[in-house]
């Protein structure tokens, strides 16, 4: 089972559940949270092609820049969530339509 | 005879360095100066409303005017005398109008009888304007009226006599409307304005005519030019009869006399002045002036229309009640008689019974001011509202007024043609003229017939007046009589004056033959230039040996013409030129000579039977009443009421002339109204629909067009939004859905 398709299928299942959260879900902690799990299978694709194709760790620290990214990005977004919620009182994506035409 | 040369004389330089011509511009300019000092200060400045300064004016300017006379006119004793001073006044390119002063024996004598009659009038009005309100203003626009006078007199240029031409129109509009506060006097005072203006049209056609074809104005250049063949046959006819039609206008003749007798508004002071002896008289002076470019047509045309006004206006004065009204139209007949005298080409004589005429004439309009003074002060005492100058309500003033009945008789006397007076001579000679003149072209017999019968009636009216006036019994009542008095002497002392010089002695010391006076030698008639033309012609066999005497002509138009000196004094003596030139003075009908003497004797028999027999009548219906006026009113009828109405012409012109100004005016102002008002209206009424149109069309058309395209734009642009939800969610799908058509795209 050490093969690398098995490792593409399981990041290619956690992204296409990141981007139903994001698409589906009206909280925005969940989105989030659905964002994390798209940059979580980005990551682990980025580690398993290191692993089986060549010896060095650039893949390595590509996860670990996105690993920090997420963690910078959580923080602003959860900031500016905090923020729409302050002002609508609402944690919903729906209601946060300020930039509707 | 004397055609006046000038001979550009050696002294070309811009100084008057001759006495005479500083002299004549004194008296010139004296009366403009205290005219300019009393209307602006008179009132309030100057004590007695600045009378002393137009009197010392005028009458310096007559002491001048004297001395000038003696010293060259009797002095001299030379009927060709002629010295004139000029300067450049106006350049046009290469024209110079040059205009000065004439002196001959014309002017200078025409300058003592204005500045004479002038001061003795300026001296009269001190006592007859007295506690006048405008005192102050009668004395100015004396002056001014004596400014413009005596330049329309000395003056040598058409142009120049035109301009003091008006500024004597204007003066006498100024003078019969002083009193304007009185309708009738301002209405009188425009209607002598206008009348004259139809005149001087014609006067200024003909100074243009003169010009075109002369290219000068100077008087004697334009004698010399006619002389030279320069203007001639119709065109001189033309002119010379627009020129007169000045005259007719300012001398009150025919057509054109309606505004003397309404002139009579003025002040009596100013009757005397402008509309007797010296304005009216201007006319006259002008057709003397002119006499020499004078065709044998205009002279006749000349003659008829005085001939006429003489008879017809002698006929209204038989009528008339109020005394300066039958003085007025004495005035209009006797400058008839002038005129006619100058168109039969006795020019001498029309020229002799202006000078008498100015005398004995203000003598009688300054005797009726003094009548009519003490008349006003009798009236005003019996608290009478009668008129003052209404001769019926006048008799038996002689025993009030003993000095203003002599001088008064004096003058009528003279007016009326007894021998004796200066009148007679003038007159007489003046029939003889007309009566010469039937002589030699039988077929104008009416010249004499109007002459003489202007004569019989003026013996009748002058004498009715002065029986009406002067004798038989105050008709006021003997209330008022006890107000009569004779006048203060400085209103006698004119009149003394006047009244002597209405006697023959001034003027020849033979009463009855003018012609060997002093009068008569010093102004002999002038060669008709187009005569003197015909004669040099004729006898141009070999024009050198006649050219001497056009030749000079020319030679000194030519030099007056290329003089560039800004004045010159020009002084000669005409030379005695042969007698076959005055052989044809009479026009080629051969005795002139004997038919003259013939005449005058024959005329000076019948004008003595004539006046007798005029003084005659008058005396026996208005003094001894054995003709009873009343009954030969109703016998003549219809012609006593024409007499009365003065013929109807005010009516005539009322109805035709004004009516029909009035009724142009009335149909250009309905075709102003209906008719131009009408078309502005129509094409604002099509603007207006236009503009409706065009309204409509650009809100519904134009705007359509622009809201069609903002509907359509906004058709995309609701659409377009549907995509922009502003939820990301949904644009993370598109995003997504795209990706997928992108991939399957690709894989296909």
């Amino acid at each position: 089972m050490h093969c690398l398709d098995s490792y593409l299928f399981v990041s290619a299942a956690m992204f296409v559940l990141g981007l139903l959260a994001v698409v589906t879900r009206k909280n925005a902690v969940s989105i989030l949270m659905g964002i994390e799990l798209m940059l979580n299978a980005g990551a682990l694709n980025f580690v398993a092609f290191s692993r089986f194709s060549t010896a060095n760790l650039d893949g390595h620290v590509a996860a670990l820049f996105i690993l920090i990214i997420a963690a910078a990005e959580a923080a602003v977004a959860l900031a500016i969530f905090l923020n729409l919620y302050r002002l609508k009182a609402t944690s919903e994506v729906d209601k946060a339509n300020l930039l509707r035409g | 005879m004397y055609l006046r040369q000038f001979a550009v004389g050696a002294l070309e330089n811009s100084n008057i360095d001759n006495i005479m011509f500083q002299l004549a511009i004194y008296i010139l300019l004296a009366p403009l100066v205290a005219f300019t000092i009393n209307i602006f200060w008179g009132k309030r400045y100057l004590p007695r409303g600045g009378d002393w300064i137009s009197i010392t004016a005028i009458w310096s300017g007559c002491a001048f005017a004297l001395y000038m006379f003696f010293t060259k006119v009797l002095g001299n004793y030379d009927p060709n005398y002629f010295q004139s001073w000029q300067f450049d006044w106006i350049r046009w390119g290469d024209y110079q109008l040059r205009i000065g002063i004439a002196l001959d024996n014309v002017s200078l004598i025409m300058l003592v009888v204005v500045t004479l009659v002038s001061s003795l009038i300026h001296l009269y009005s001190t006592a007859y304007m007295k506690g006048d309100p405008k005192y102050h203003r009668f004395f100015a626009f004396l002056s001014f009226f004596s400014f413009s006078m005596i330049g329309l007199v000395l003056a040598d240029n058409l142009l120049i006599i035109f301009c003091f031409w008006e500024l004597v129109g204007l003066s006498s509009y100024f003078l019969i409307g002083f009193w304007h506060e009185k309708d009738s006097a301002a209405n009188a005072a425009k209607k002598a304005f206008v009348a004259n203006r139809i005149g001087d049209v014609g006067m200024l056609i003909g100074i243009l005519l003169v010009f075109t074809a002369m290219g000068t104005l100077n008087v004697t250049e334009v004698i010399a030019g006619v002389a030279a063949g320069k203007m001639g046959g119709m065109a001189l006819t033309i002119a010379g009869l627009c020129l007169f039609c000045g005259a007719i206008g300012k001398s009150a003749q025919f057509p054109l006399h309606v505004w003397l007798p309404d002139a009579m508004e003025g002040p009596t002071p100013v009757s005397a002045l402008i509309h007797a002896a010296t304005m009216v008289a201007a006319g006259v002076y002008l057709v003397v002036r002119i006499f020499a470019i004078l065709t044998p047509e205009a002279s006749l045309v000349i003659a008829y229309i005085g001939g006429f006004t003489a008879l017809f206006a002698a006929t209204i004065a038989v009528a008339q009640y109020d005394i300066k009204r039958v003085l007025a139209y004495s005035t209009l007949s006797q400058l008839g008689y002038m005129v006619m005298a100058l168109g039969v080409g006795s020019y001498t004589a029309g020229f002799f019974h202006l000078v008498t005429h100015a005398m004995f004439k203000a003598c009688l309009f300054l005797g009726s001011g003094s009548v009519i003074h003490a008349m006003h002060g009798a009236l005003h005492h019996i608290h009478s509202h009668d008129d003052a100058q209404d001769m019926r309500f006048m008799g038996g003033l002689k025993k009030y007024m003993p000095v203003t009945f002599i001088t008064f008789l004096i003058a009528t006397v003279s007016l009326s043609g007894v021998p004796l007076t200066s009148g007679f001579m003038s007159k007489d000679a003046i029939l003889g003229g007309s009566l010469a003149y039937f002589m030699m072209h039988p077929q104008h017999w009416l010249l004499p017939v109007f002459g003489f019968g202007a004569a019989i009636l003026t013996a009748f009216y002058m004498f009715r007046l002065v029986y009406m006036t002067f004798f038989g019994e105050f008709k006021s009542g003997p209330e008022a009589a006890t107000a009569l008095h004779e006048s203060p002497r400085a209103m006698t002392i004119p009149l003394i004056v006047l009244g002597a010089l209405s006697i023959f002695v001034f003027y020849s010391f033979n009463p009855f033959n003018p012609a060997s006076g002093w009068f008569s030698t010093l102004n002999p008639q002038p060669d008709r230039a187009y005569e003197q033309l015909q004669a040099v012609a004729a006898h141009d066999t070999h024009a050198e040996a006649k050219s001497h005497d056009s030749h000079s002509k020319h030679e000194a138009v030519e030099k007056a013409e290329h003089n560039d000196s800004h004045g010159t004094v020009v002084e000669s003596h005409g030379e005695e030129h042969g007698e076959e030139v005055h052989a044809t003075d009479a026009g080629g009908h051969g005795g002139g000579h004997d038919v003259h003497h013939t005449a005058h004797l024959i005329a000076m028999v019948i004008s003595i039977i004539l006046a007798t027999l005029g003084i005659l009548i008058a005396t026996m219906g208005y003094y001894w009443h054995k003709i009873d006026p009343n009954v030969w009113k109703k016998r003549l009828g219809p012609v006593y009421l024409g007499m009365y109405h003065k013929w109807w012409w005010d009516e005539i012109y009322e109805y035709t002339f004004i009516g029909g100004t009035k009724l142009t005016a009335n149909i250009l102002a309905w075709f102003d109204g209906a008719v131009i008002d009408g078309l502005v209206n129509f094409v604002a009424t099509i603007g207006r629909f236009v503009s409706v149109v065009h309204g409509w069309f650009d809100l519904y058309v134009v705007d359509g067009l622009v809201n069609l395209t903002a509907w359509i734009v906004g058709i995309f642009g609701r659409f377009t939004r549907l995509f922009q939800g502003g939820q990301i969610q949904r644009y993370v799908l598109y995003t997504i859905a795209l990706v997928a058509v992108f991939i399957i795209l690709k894989v296909l």
